[in-house]
C-alpha cells in the first residue's frame, strides 16, 4: 500500500463523526484496505472523534477537533486531537466490572483499545488531549478489488 | 436510522436499519423505546439484522433501554444480531446481559 496522508480540522458537532470517518474510510480503501479493518478502524476513529467533541471539548462548537492521518506499509496511524482541560486515562472505568456492566457510558475507549493494535495518550500542542492510534490493515483480496 | 415498528401478539417489534451511532440513531433508539413505554408496552423485541454499525453511545442505549423496561417489569430482548454487532456485545460481555435469539420466531415464543 503507497503511502497517504489525511489532516483534517473539524468543529465540535457529533454530525463531523461522520464525516471524519467516511474521509479515512474512503482513504483506506483507495489504499486497499480489506473491509474488516476499515470497519474496526472506523469505528475506533468514531470513538475517538466523538470523545474529542463530548468529553474533551465539551460539545463547545467554537474549539475544534484536529484529525491526522497517515496510511503507510500496511499500517494506518490516527492522532486525533481536542482542546479540553485534559485528561487522564487511567481514570476511566473498568465496563467489564460487574458493578459498571449497566452503566450506559464508559465503553467508548475500551472499544478503541480492542479495535486497534496500540493507543495512547498524550497532552496535545492545543492543551488538550491527544489520541494516536495504530492498526496493521490487511489488504483487500485480488478478486474483491477487481469486482 | 430507519425505525419500523410493528407488533405480533401483544410483543411489539422495532426493527433498526442503518447505524446506531452518536447523535442521531441512538437518540431515535430512545425516543422509539420511551414511546413504547409511554403507550403501555412491557414487550419489546429489538431487530437488529440490518444494523450496520453500532458505537459505544449505540450500547449504551441499548443497555438503557433494558435496564429501563427491566425495572418497569418489562422484557426487552434482541434477535438477529449481525456478527460484527454480535461482535460489539461479545467485547464488553454485554451478550451475557440481553436474551439474544437468532429468529424473530424463537424470540416470539419466548415471551
Amino acid at each position: 500500500m503507497s503511502e497517504r496522508q489525511l489532516h483534517l480540522t473539524v468543529g465540535s458537532r457529533f454530525e463531523n463523526v461522520e464525516l471524519v470517518q467516511s474521509a479515512i474510510d474512503e482513504a483506506m480503501a483507495e489504499r486497499g484496505a480489506d473491509q474488516d479493518s476499515r470497519h474496526w478502524v472506523g469505528l475506533a476513529v468514531r470513538e475517538a472523534v466523538a470523545n474529542a467533541i463530548k468529553h474533551g471539548n465539551r460539545l463547545d462548537p467554537s474549539k475544534r477537533v484536529d484529525v491526522e492521518v497517515r496510511i503507510d506499509g500496511g499500517f494506518v496511524e490516527i492522532r486525533v486531537s481536542d482542546e479540553g482541560e485534559g485528561f487522564d486515562p487511567a481514570e476511566v472505568r473498568d465496563p467489564l466490572a460487574p458493578e459498571n456492566l449497566f452503566r450506559t457510558n464508559g465503553r467508548g475507549i475500551f472499544y478503541m483499545r480492542r479495535f486497534m493494535d496500540e493507543v495512547s495518550y498524550a497532552a496535545a500542542a492545543s492543551g488538550g488531549t491527544s489520541v494516536l492510534m495504530r492498526k496493521r490493515i490487511a489488504a483487500e483480496p485480488a478478486s474483491s478489488q477487481e469486482q | 436510522m430507519k425505525i419500523e415498528k410493528r407488533a405480533v401478539g401483544g410483543i411489539n417489534i422495532l426493527e433498526l436499519e442503518g447505524k446506531i451511532t452518536i447523535g442521531k440513531g441512538d437518540v431515535a433508539l430512545r425516543e422509539a423505546v420511551q414511546q413504547l413505554l409511554a403507550e403501555g408496552a412491557d414487550k419489546i423485541l429489538i431487530h437488529l439484522e440490518k444494523v450496520t454499525t453500532i458505537d459505544s453511545s449505540g450500547v449504551g442505549e441499548l443497555v438503557s433501554a433494558f435496564t429501563t423496561v427491566t425495572n418497569r417489569g418489562g422484557k426487552l430482548k434482541l434477535v438477529n444480531l449481525p456478527p460484527k454487532v454480535n461482535d460489539i456485545l461479545q467485547i464488553t460481555q454485554l451478550i451475557t446481559v440481553f436474551e439474544v435469539y437468532d429468529t424473530e420466531e424463537e424470540a416470539l415464543a419466548s415471551f
